[in-house]
């Protein structure tokens, strides 16, 4: 069983078609990296996954089940551009919260253990408002992993994150990896996606134009893909 | 639906937190009703009898003012750090989100209402602790009717750029029969009319029917909103 199948996916904006008739499988356990130019419609189609939009044409299944039930959504761990934190709530409030939401046995228990997870234990009891990006940052990634989702949707993760955060996410990623989630991110950083994936999807004004298995080549050569199956500029 | 209502219990009890931490909406809207009630009690002039008269209409007009800029917070709020995407995506349903955030406004604007009626009591001269049990039953259905339709359309207008403006807009012509419904009760409750008083059945009647409709249709159709 595929972990997505997103099947003929069609999105528009007005009259702006983002997405035309994307489809796209991804295999449990694999790592896809979504990649293509800007507006290509990488950010629609993630948000689609995580139900955050819905399709104007086409069928979306996660894991098995429609994508918009909740049993699909508790099974979900989504980071997209904004780090979707509370300001005003303090770290560990901010986890529990959501701990609540995905109705975890012991939302505060495992709010602490992510915390702990991404080396802000000493400050639980500040507000959001008072950390740095990079604290900001982490508190995002441990909300994203709280619940050990067995799919993963990040929105260009790596954007914007300081080395810290950046070796925080990259842990917990590969720590996601080893005990069989499924990761789809879509990103412009080709080099240190390719490090992780083991799948690679290439949008190309709203259609998937490859999709395959990362290999050698795409490795040593990041630009490889858009030459070879990228349209022209 | 065990896990819908702790969801919505979890989401009231983030905007009640987080309101009177930061009390954006509370201290605007209180403020904003003092003032209107202290201007309304210079710009008339009227005698005992005609200010009984138009009691009612004056307090639900107060209220449903200082309403507005609470609801309008309602969803608003979730915008910062794209919140919103987080708790759609969530596995909380659209009626839960919609339920916690409708009960978190109820009670802000419980507290804004409690504190200005005994200033509205000072500065027109009204009494009305008359009938407490009465007036507290009509001030709950109000206020309920003003949350359910204020977050649907706090809901409804969250990623227009005029929301502040569009949300009375949407607002107030939709809460004519719950207004109208409290503004006879209250009159009624003030002025102790006989006649006025053997009406006030019908209008809490029909109070309740307007919040059994508005609620029922905005919990089912909520999810359709928030996700476009």
């Amino acid at each position: 069983m595929h972990a997505v199948e997103a099947e003929n996916v069609w999105k528009y904006f007005g009259d702006y078609p983002a997405l035309r008739g994307a489809s796209l499988q991804v295999n449990k356990g694999a790592c896809l990296a979504l990649l293509g130019r800007n507006g290509a419609g990488k950010t629609t189609l993630l948000r689609i996954l995580a139900n955050l939009s819905r399709p104007g044409k086409g069928e979306v299944r996660l894991l098995g089940l429609a994508s918009h039930t909740p049993e699909a959504r508790r099974r979900i761990g989504y980071l997209g551009h904004g780090i979707g934190v509370y300001d005003d709530l303090s770290a560990v409030e901010n986890l529990i919260l959501f701990g609540q939401l995905l109705n975890l046995d012991n939302p505060r228990e495992t709010a602490l253990n992510a915390l702990e997870r991404v080396g802000l234990s000493r400050v639980k009891d500040g507000l959001a408002r008072e950390f740095s990006r990079g604290m900001r940052q982490r508190l995002a990634v441990a909300r994203a992993f709280l619940h050990d989702p067995e799919l993963l949707i990040l929105d260009e993760p790596f954007t914007s994150l300081d080395d810290r955060a950046v070796a925080v996410l990259q842990k917990l990623l590969q720590d996601a990896q080893s005990r069989g989630a499924t990761i789809i991110m879509s990103t412009h950083q080709i080099r240190e996606a390719m490090e992780l994936a083991t799948d690679v999807a290439l949008l190309e004004r709203g259609k998937v134009a490859f999709a395959g298995p990362q290999t050698v080549v795409m490795l040593a050569d990041p630009g490889w893909l858009y030459r070879n199956h990228g349209a022209p500029e | 639906m065990r896990a819908g209502f702790a969801a919505a219990f979890a989401i009231a009890r983030k905007d009640l937190q987080t309101e009177l931490r930061t009390r954006e909406s509370l201290t605007a809207s209180l403020s904003f009703s003092l003032v209107i009630l202290v201007l309304f009690s210079f710009a008339f002039d009227l005698g005992r009898e005609e200010l009984y008269a138009i009691s009612g209409g004056l307090l639900w007009l107060v209220y449903s003012f200082a309403g507005a800029l609470i609801v309008n917070r309602s969803f608003a709020r979730e915008l910062p750090n794209d919140c919103l995407d987080v708790l759609v995506s969530s596995p909380a349903p659209g009626w839960a989100i919609f339920l916690g955030k409708t009960v978190a406004a109820f009670f802000l604007l419980l507290i804004v209402e409690l504190v200005s009626l005994p200033f509205f009591g000072l500065f027109y001269n009204i009494s009305w602790w008359q009938s407490p049990g009465t007036l507290l039953l009509v001030i709950f259905l109000a206020t309920w009717g003003i949350a359910v339709v204020g977050v649907a359309f706090s809901a409804v207008t969250v990623n227009i750029r005029l929301r502040e403006l569009m949300l009375p807009v949407l607002l107030y012509p939709m809460l004519i029969p719950l207004l109208l419904g409290a503004i006879g009760t209250t009159t009624a409750l003030f002025t102790r009319d006989p006649e006025a008083l053997k009406s006030m059945g019908s209008s809490i009647q029909l109070m309740i029917v307007f919040n059994l409709i508005y609620t029922s249709l905005s919990l089912y159709i909520v999810e359709f909103i928030l996700i476009v």
